[in-house]
């Protein structure tokens, strides 16, 4: 884990003063409500439907026992005692009052967080892979990588006002679990001719109204040269970027105007003019931060064979855990998809008892995945059953991972301003729907939006649905065949929309006439879609 | 919209090439001669470049807030070695001022007079920066590289 020192501490504290001073004076009207949401949403404070709602980041989806402690203790203070992961590895609360903001913020970075930049026209917070540092498919930890964007991105002068939003994942494996294909940047660690790391650059994807999948811009950046030509290629977009246009302004549209070998050209050129300014921190920096993601001490020779004779066990164990790099431990993932409850959400009283499990058995460390559900990454097998047994009595146990009942949802019309239509209650229906055939059904997984800006990610979902407005009532589209991971694949309309019992009938129609076209037990929903393409589940569906 | 409302971000320059009062012409006239411009967000700042010597004061223009390329524009400027003024000109709140300094702009002429004191908090507020940029600031990963080796015996 990253830990502050006294300069990184300054920062956020200074960020805190300045916070409290801009609240002061829009309390006592010295600024209108018009000048100071710019102000706010550089700290991840949206005004929701019913209230202020405050993102907080979760760098690279990272934390430790004290900080999702206090996670809880915000979520008791200042919220109605929950908080929603998500999508981007980050927590929000849905109802905040603003004069308790800057002691909220004040909370925050007494234990090394912070809300910077979850919101905005700037680069967000840098996501990474979930299982970074336990996977055993990894070429190194992708999260000191992170930390370093973050620390560059941090109150960037000249990259604070960009055309639109922008998102950099990060990832070490060629398995990819951080979607980097779908993001503005999207960064894989790869190793040179020579045998060292650099970074294999992708620009350009991104979902929402135009989804495009990245294009590589360059196979292999050396790492002493990372700053300076994510430089350039941030250069490129804010001066070439159309302002004109929100739904055109993302570097994706200007990567596919220009094509991705101009594109390409141009950040070459600009970082020309860049390289020889000293922009890139010395090799020490890379090195003083990954000092601070040394590998846990783990015991090799902890024992493999453990007592699976509690079916129940025995299924969590199978769906929700993940092989170690280190022989006897796994990683485990904690679903916050119980079927009925709201895709992930967590109480006060759950992310208390996760933060204890965490320090009790996991080395002390949480991760939060873009699915929205947490993972306790190096875990000892002989102590599975003793965390499951706890996590069952806080209803945390549903073994149900990248299965049916997995869904990733926007919080939908329930709270959102920008939505069309409610994402919740369709997960929620689906969810309980799906779940007593999702064991058979194997990997499928359902995303979720409820507008076309995608924070659900439906373009990636194996089934995705985007609810719309359509005169006035809630209407839903049904995709199918997109995938986030190394396979990345964009989702096509299937057909006319549903209204909210429609849409999940159709989902389900789609299912039954997958089983009934499956090559095996092995072939997953999407294989069977690639194999066959969308007419026999068009005429299923419309048929 | 009244040169007093001028505010300025380092002390006033001594140097007597800053011309405060020379009046800015659009890059398109700038061929018919003039020492100070006004670039506007879409115009090209390495446009200027060959020109650099003659200008005194390179105005850029934010014409609504959210604009933000006159921030590349000036620091393309300032690594192209301008030391003449660079004046930020436009819908430009007291909250950006810190990344104006780092931007590399002298002043700014603000649709909305600062408040002084709020001004002059904002400048002081952080103490240190991640990232070198255009101006003197040193990033903190070099003040790390100093204290690492200073603590070397």
């Amino acid at each position: 884990m990253y830990r502050y020192d006294e300069f990184d501490q300054a920062i956020v504290d200074a960020r805190v003063a300045e916070f409290r001073d801009q609240v002061a004076r829009r309390l006592n009207n010295e600024i209108s409500e018009e000048a100071f949401k710019p102000l706010r949403l550089m700290n991840g404070i949206y005004l929701q439907l019913h209230a202020y709602m405050l993102r907080v980041a979760i760098p690279y989806g990272t934390l430790d026992s004290r900080q999702l402690h206090m996670l809880a203790h915000i979520a008791r203070r200042y919220d109605r005692g929950y908080g929603h992961f998500t999508t981007r590895q980050n927590i929000q609360y849905n109802w905040m009052k603003l004069e308790e903001m800057p002691d909220l913020l004040a909370d925050l970075a007494s234990v090394e967080m912070h809300a910077f930049q979850t919101s905005g026209n700037c680069i967000r917070n840098i996501s990474s892979d979930q299982f970074a540092a336990a996977a055993a498919d990894e070429i190194a930890d992708p999260r000191p990588y992170a930390e370093l964007l973050r620390q560059w991105s941090t109150l960037h002068p000249e990259f604070s006002f960009l055309p639109r939003k922008f998102k950099i994942a990060v990832t070490g494996s060629a398995i990819d679990r951080a979607a980097i294909q779908l993001h503005d940047i999207g960064l894989q660690l790869v190793h040179g001719p020579d045998g060292a790391i650099g970074l294999k650059v992708l620009v350009g994807g991104g979902m929402g109204r135009t989804p495009l999948l990245a294009h590589v811009i360059r196979e292999f950046l050396p790492v002493a040269d990372y700053l300076s030509y994510m430089e350039a290629i941030l250069r490129v977009y804010n001066r070439h970027g159309r302002r004109d246009n929100i739904y055109k302004a993302r570097i994706k549209i200007l990567v596919n105007d220009l094509g991705a070998a101009e594109f390409a050209r141009q950040v070459e050129e600009e970082w020309a003019a860049l390289k020889p300014l000293g922009l890139d921190p010395p090799p020490s920096e890379l090195a003083r931060i990954a000092a601070h993601f040394a590998a846990p001490a783990l015991d090799a020779d902890a024992p493999v064979d453990i007592d699976l004779s509690n079916a129940e066990f025995a299924d969590w164990v199978a769906v929700n855990t993940h092989p170690h790099k280190v022989p006897g431990h796994a990683i485990v993932t904690i679903s916050l998809k119980a079927p009925g409850e709201i895709p992930g959400d967590a109480s006060a009283d759950q992310m208390d008892l996760i933060a204890d499990l965490a320090q009790a058995h996991a080395q002390d460390e949480i991760r939060v995945t873009h699915a929205q559900n947490l993972v306790l990454p190096h875990v000892r097998r002989d102590a599975l059953f003793t965390i499951w047994q706890a996590l069952k009595g806080a209803g945390l146990a549903t073994a149900n991972l990248d299965r049916a009942s997995d869904i990733i949802s926007c919080p939908g019309l329930d709270y959102c301003t920008l939505a069309n239509a409610r994402s919740i209650p369709i997960a929620q229906k689906l969810a309980v729907r799906l779940a007593p055939q999702e064991a058979d059904l194997g990997e499928l997984k359902i995303k979720i939006s409820g507008c076309i800006n995608g924070c659900g990610h439906h373009h990636a979902g194996h089934i995705g649905i985007l609810g719309v407005d359509r005169k006035g009532e809630e209407n839903y589209q049904l995709l199918l065949g997109g995938s986030g991971a190394e396979d990345a694949s964009l989702a096509r309309i299937l057909g006319p929309g549903f209204d909210e019992n429609g849409i999940v009938t159709a989902v389900e129609k789609v299912i039954g006439r997958y089983q009934t076209l499956r090559a095996g037990p092995d072939e997953r929903f999407l294989d069977t879609y690639r194999r066959v393409g969308a007419e026999p589940f068009k005429e299923a569906v419309y048929g | 919209m009244a040169e007093s409302t001028l505010f300025r971000l380092r002390a006033d320059p001594q140097d007597s090439s800053w011309a405060q009062g020379d009046p800015a012409v659009p890059l398109a006239d700038l061929a018919a001669g003039g020492t100070a411009v006004r670039l506007e967000p879409g115009d090209d700042a390495r446009a200027l470049i060959p020109h650099l010597a003659s200008l005194r004061r390179i105005d850029i223009s934010f014409p609504k807030f959210r604009e933000g390329r006159g921030f590349s524009s000036a620091r393309i400027l300032r690594e192209a070695g301008f030391a003449g003024e660079i004046r930020a000109v436009g819908v430009l709140y007291v909250d950006q001022l810190a990344f104006l300094v780092r931007a590399g702009f002298d002043a700014v002429l603000p649709e909305t007079l600062f408040d002084p004191a709020v001004a002059r908090a904002t400048l002081a507020r952080f103490p240190h920066v991640y990232m070198k940029a255009a101006d003197s600031a040193r990033p903190v990963w070099l003040l790390r590289e100093e204290r690492a080796l200073a603590a070397r015996p």
